[in-house]
């Protein structure tokens, strides 16, 4: 065995030492690196009931309520449970209902979480308005045949 | 048995690789300078407007080159810290020196356009998540690597301690690129994978693989140009530097 082979093994131990480490760090830590809870994890009551905490997901079509000056009201939802949302103040501007979107605040006594910022979240699809129509077009057209059955 | 048609060792003695550099270096601009070029134009001129976010995504075909080569070019510049740990080659750690600014400016170039992005689409510069701060950290990694080898005097020691802050750092890239998976991010899924293909229309992301090319060509210009100073500086008292034709004109 060459020097060179040894040190070689002592790179390839060192680097799975660790990855290692790196792993059981990750594994512990866990969901606790998540930016924001969805609306599932609030139901399950995962969320702090008495702290600051983000809450993200989809704003359910048409749930989006103007109050008051700048006061608006919207429900998020990840299509299994939803969280009724207040918030002042002025909105992103790819905040629509359907979109993802990502509230800070905390949950007030009634039930309402009471945001002080909202972000919008979008996906990592990009396409030219055409394809977009075309397939929205498209997908219409299959619920329609579906409803036809 | 001598069928090797290239003898690669040769090209790991400094004054080889220096010669060999230099040649390559034209090429690479040239092919850096059209690439950015057509690029550039194309996301400006070509690529159509997005149906979500207008004009505004059009920042995409920098950040995103920008920060695949972040990622790519820190790998690139471990594994040059590897080998020269166990082969003991000096060229190695002067390669892994050449990348470490280049790799430093485009992770500063991904951040500060994610930033310039995120304010009109998100509605924020900046947020805490998994995917920005481990980006952040990656550009710490960077600096720390060029000042650690800086902070050195002894050539072999600066080389040795800044290989072994460049492999331990490596274990910072698959955190990078999965944590839009592992976790809950702000920051959206890969548009472009391996095993899913390309969730982007088709003028997009050929115009974004324009650009990816010509900031690849662009590093491996720059790497080569900075390493041939490198090699010069180190080697500045050795016969064959003061007999280049270049050290010739005074």
């Amino acid at each position: 065995m060459k020097a060179r082979h040894k040190r070689f093994g002592f790179l390839l131990v060192g680097l799975a030492g660790l990855g290692l480490a790196a792993w059981l760090l990750l594994s512990a830590l866990d969901s606790n690196l998540s930016y924001f809870f969805s609306p599932t994890e609030v139901a399950q009551n995962k969320a702090p009931r008495d702290h600051v905490y983000r809450l993200g997901g989809l704003v359910e079509g048409g749930s989006l309520q103007r109050g008051q000056e700048l006061t608006v009201r919207f429900v998020v939802t990840d299509n299994a449970n939803r969280v009724n949302v207040e918030y002042t103040g002025i909105l992103p501007d790819l905040f629509q209902e359907g979109q993802g979107v990502i509230a800070q605040g905390r949950m007030g006594p009634n039930g309402i979480f009471v945001a002080d910022e909202v972000l919008a979240k979008h996906d990592e699809n990009y396409m030219p308005p055409e394809v977009a129509e075309a397939l929205e077009k498209s997908h219409n057209k299959g619920v329609a045949e579906m409803q036809k059955l | 048995m001598s069928s090797r048609l290239i003898n690669w060792f040769k090209f790991s003695s400094p004054p080889a690789f220096y010669d060999l550099a230099g040649r390559m270096v034209p090429w690479f601009t040239v092919i850096a300078v059209v690439l950015i070029g057509v690029g550039l134009y194309m996301s400006f001129f070509v690529a159509p407007t997005d149906y979500k976010q207008g004009e505004g995504y059009r920042i995409i075909f920098v950040h995103v080159p920008a920060a695949w080569m972040s990622m790519f070019i820190y790998v690139i510049m471990a594994l040059w810290s590897g080998i020269g740990l166990v082969f003991n080659t000096r060229l190695s750690a002067m390669m892994a020196q050449a990348l470490a600014p280049t790799g430093a400016m485009f992770t500063f170039l991904a951040l500060w356009t994610g930033a310039f992005w995120g304010k009109p689409m998100w509605g924020a510069w900046w947020v805490w998540d998994a995917r920005l701060t481990s980006e952040l950290i990656l550009l710490f990694l960077y600096i720390g690597f060029i000042a650690l080898q800086g902070a050195i005097d002894d050539k072999r020691r600066a080389d040795r301690a800044g290989a072994i802050l460049a492999l331990v750092g490596v274990v910072n890239i698959p955190i990078i690129y999965y944590s839009v998976k592992w976790w809950n991010t702000l920051h959206q899924g890969a548009s472009v994978s391996i095993s899913k293909g390309s969730s982007m229309g088709e003028v997009m992301l050929i115009t974004m693989l324009i650009m990816a090319l010509g900031f690849w060509a662009y590093s491996i210009a720059v790497a080569l140009m900075r390493v041939r100073s490198i090699i010069l500086e180190r080697d500045r008292d050795t016969t064959w530097v003061s007999q280049l034709p270049e050290m010739q004109v005074r």
